[in-house]
Parts: structure tokens; sequence; C-alpha cells
């Protein structure tokens, strides 16, 4: 069976800076993966080259077996026509860390959008599914609400269900909670727990130490554009192999 | 001297007056009309990653908003027909206020679209939508909204502006007045009248546009 992401000595420069030199993941369908790492590990590079938001130079990304961004024959290498990259982002879902909700639709409109636009559905069906989606982040009675009227920790749920309800493959969390105010941060990672029990298949990058040790069922340490360590988030929090993830763990909080 | 004012004369051509003012309106609706979709799509040429749409676009709004407006009008009716271009009075200056208009929405525009976050983009694409699709569905109403006082402006701007077809005998407002005024030698009244029509239709703009930017306010 062909994994559900695999990820094959993945490079990304600006510039002259190399921030991704080289990674390799490959994933199951099922599979919720923590990617962990201080700021400027290239984690959320990563994510964003997964769903084609950042070009990457090097490399290869395949989600369900198909080549995700560019087409390569040889050493021949050719970016996919623009509408065929867009059919391939809306394999995955993202959610970002501003939210980035349109600030002139409804909390459902945003979440209409895509269903409406990219899978062709008619506007009822749309608002049917987006109402089951908001419902089940538990803010149906906010439907008609502007993401202005909402609070961050809502806006953040909304864009989860609006990501969400276009059935992707994969979901990438970019640092979903880094923006939110303390007491917000639990009512969206309930949410993403509930993702998990589902079986969605996730991408999480996150500063949530005790989140990603309880809902990963493997983390990524990111150092300095590579891989520095992976496993079973029991063995990599309690018993780090590397001293880089050591350190780390060390200046982090884990509450 | 004294000087007693007498606007009978002025009444007696009042409707005169209100002809020249409608065919104002319509000119300065055109115009903008017209200047708006010419400034859209310049703006997205100013704003492109393609430096053979940055540079044409660029051109334009420099060429154009540097030339002062009468200029424009007095070139595209007497040299183009030159120039093998045959326009009537009214169709030669509702295409040179379009282009005018068109330079300075443009910029108004561009302002508008650099002032959108580029997460609402990368929201657009995260959901599989084309660039096309996210113009029109959310970089264009936000911009929109945004840009509204200043295009409220730029409007009234354009309504004055009309007064310059006067000079190429555009029967319009002022053109109306001055053909009055010399007709009747009630300078003072005749362009005391001209003025207040000037003035309230221009507060009547101001106030559609107010209500405009009302309706379309993102509720917070």
């Amino acid at each position: 069976m062909t994994n559900l992401l695999e990820i094959r000595d993945l490079h990304k420069r600006y510039g002259a800076v190399e921030v991704l030199k080289g990674v390799d993941c490959s994933m199951r369908q099922g599979e919720v993966i923590s990617i962990i790492g201080s700021s400027g590990s290239g984690k959320t590079t990563m994510l964003r080259c997964i769903n084609m938001l950042e070009e990457f130079q090097g490399g290869t990304i395949a989600i369900d077996g198909q080549e995700i961004g560019y087409e390569t024959a040889g050493d021949a290498r050719r970016r996919k026509p623009e509408r065929e990259i867009a059919r391939q982002r809306a394999l995955t879902g993202m959610a970002f860390q501003q939210f980035n909700l349109f600030p002139h639709m409804t909390a459902a409109a945003n979440v209409m959008l895509g269903l409406v636009k990219v899978k062709k559905m008619s506007r009822d069906e749309a608002r049917g599914l987006a109402e089951k989606w908001l419902d089940r982040v538990g803010l149906l009675s906010r439907k008609d609400h502007y993401p202005g009227q909402l609070s961050g920790g809502q806006q953040q749920r909304v864009a989860i269900a609006r990501a969400i309800a276009m059935n992707p493959k994969l979901m990438l969390f970019d640092e979903v909670t880094s923006a939110l105010d303390p007491e917000l941060v639990n009512e969206v990672l309930q949410v993403i727990k509930g993702l998990a029990d589902d079986g969605m298949s996730m991408l999480i990058v996150t500063h949530e130490m005790r989140f990603a040790y309880e809902v990963s069922s493997r983390v990524i340490f990111m150092n300095q554009g590579r891989i520095a360590e992976e496993g079973d988030p029991r063995e990599m929090f309690l018993k780090p192999r590397t001293e880089r993830l050591a350190e780390f763990l060390k200046t982090s909080t884990f509450n | 001297m004294t000087y007693s004012l007498n606007f009978a004369a002025v009444w007696r051509s009042f409707d005169l007056l209100l002809q020249g003012l409608s065919l104002s309106l319509g000119l300065a609706v055109v115009a903008i009309v017209v200047g708006c979709m010419i400034g859209l799509i310049t703006a997205f040429g100013l704003v492109s990653k393609s430096v053979a749409l940055r540079r044409p676009a660029g051109f334009y709004v420099t060429a154009i908003r540097n030339t002062p407006i009468l200029v424009l009008v007095l070139f595209s009716y007497f040299a183009l027909p030159q120039l093998g271009v045959r326009l009537g009075k009214i169709e030669s200056f509702v295409l040179t206020l379009a282009i005018y208009s068109g330079a300075y929405l443009a910029e108004v525009f561009r302002g508008g679209l650099i002032a959108i976050p580029p997460g609402q983009r990368e929201a657009g694409l995260a959901i599989g939508l084309t660039e096309m699709q996210i113009r029109t569905s959310i970089t264009i109403p936000l911009m929109l909204r945004s840009v509204l006082p200043s295009l409220g402006s730029t409007m009234i701007s354009l309504f004055k502006d009309t007064s310059l077809a006067a000079a190429i005998a555009v029967p319009e407002l002022t053109f109306e007045a001055r053909k009055i005024n010399v007709e009747s030698f009630r300078v003072i009244e005749t362009w005391i009248v001209a003025s207040c029509l000037y003035v309230a239709t221009c507060s009547l703009l101001a106030a559609l546009m107010r209500r405009v930017e009302r309706r379309l306010a993102v509720p917070r």
C-alpha cells in the first residue's frame, strides 16, 4: 500500500539561504505527526511545501502516490500547470497561525466558499455541510457571525471547519494556537484531538509540547533544516537520543 | 457703484442649467464606470510579479497622471482627428475622462490591494481556489471596501472635472452657465446658481457614497 505522504530529499532555498537541507518523511493513512523544533528549523516551511504555498528546488513530495507541484522525469523538472496545482492543494487542508478567515464573509460563508467554488456544490448542499462542520467545532450558533465578531479561539475553530469541510486526505496545522490568548488554546486543541480520534491524518507544527505528547502517534524534531530525531512521543520526550533535542526540550515549556 | 442681484434671467433659463447638469452627471457616470474597469486592470498590472505587465501599467499611470486634464481633453479633441481618430465631442471627452480617472483609480486600487494581508490569498490557495477565483471572491471585495472613502472623493473630483468639457463646447453645466451669462449679463447670479448646483450635486454624491460605505461595512 502506498503511503499517504512521501517526502524524499526535500530541498528549499530562499535565495542563497538553504532552509530545508534534504528532508525525508513518510506518513501512513491515519497517522498524527507533530513537528517540533526551534523557530527557523524549517518546520513551517516543510508544511507549506506540502501544499505548494512554498516552491521547493529539490526532492519530491507525493500524496497517495501523486507527485505534488512538479513533474520530474530524470533530471528535468517542471512546475505543474496552476490549475493542476490548485486541484492538488485541495488534497490537503491547512489551518494557519493567524486563522486567515475571510473578514467580509460570515462563518458559514467562509466554510462554503471552497465547497461552492472548488467542489462545485450547490449553495444548499454547501450550506448543509458548512453547518454540519460548524456544529462539529461547536460554533453552529455563530454561523452568521463575521470573523470580527468572534474570539480568536472561535475564529480558529471556524478556520479548521473551513479546511476540514473540503474533505482533505491530510490536515496541516501550522502553529494554530501560537496567536491565541492562553485561555483560548484549549478549545482549539480539543477540536484537533476530536479529529485525531476520528482517524484524520494530520501533520501538526506546534510549540505545545504537552499536546504533541498526548495527541501524536509520532513526533518529528527538526533542527537546522533537517529531521534530527523522530519516533514515539513517549520515548522522544522522556529519553531524547540527541543532545539537540534534550536541549530543546529543556528550554520549552511542558505544561 | 451698487449692483442689485436679480436672478430672474437665470431662473428663466434654469431648465438649460438642469439639462447641462444632467449631461455633466451622465459624462461623469460613464467615465467613472469605464475608469474603474481601466483602473482595476491597471492596478493588477502594477502589483503583478511580471515586469511585462508592471512596465506598461506604470507607464500609463505616469503619463496620464502627470498631464493636465485640460491638455488631455484638447489633445483628444483636436490632435487625435489629425492622427485619423475621429470622435464626436462627447465621446472624445468621456473617453478622455475615463482614461484620466483610470490612472488615478489604478493608484487608489493598488493601495487597497497591497493593504490586504498575504494570508488571505494563502487561505484561498489552501482550499484549492485558483488565482482568478481568489481575485473575484476575496481580493477585489476586500480592496473595494478599503478604498471606498478615496473612491468617493475621486468620483467627486471627476464630476467637477466634467466642467472642462465646456472648453470643447460640450453643452454641460458650465457651458450652459456661460451661455446664460453672456446672453443675460447677470454674471454674478449665473455663477452663483451654477456653483450651487455643483455643490449640491457633490454633497449628494458624498452622502450616497457614505451610505454605500455603511451598507458594505463588515460587522465587528
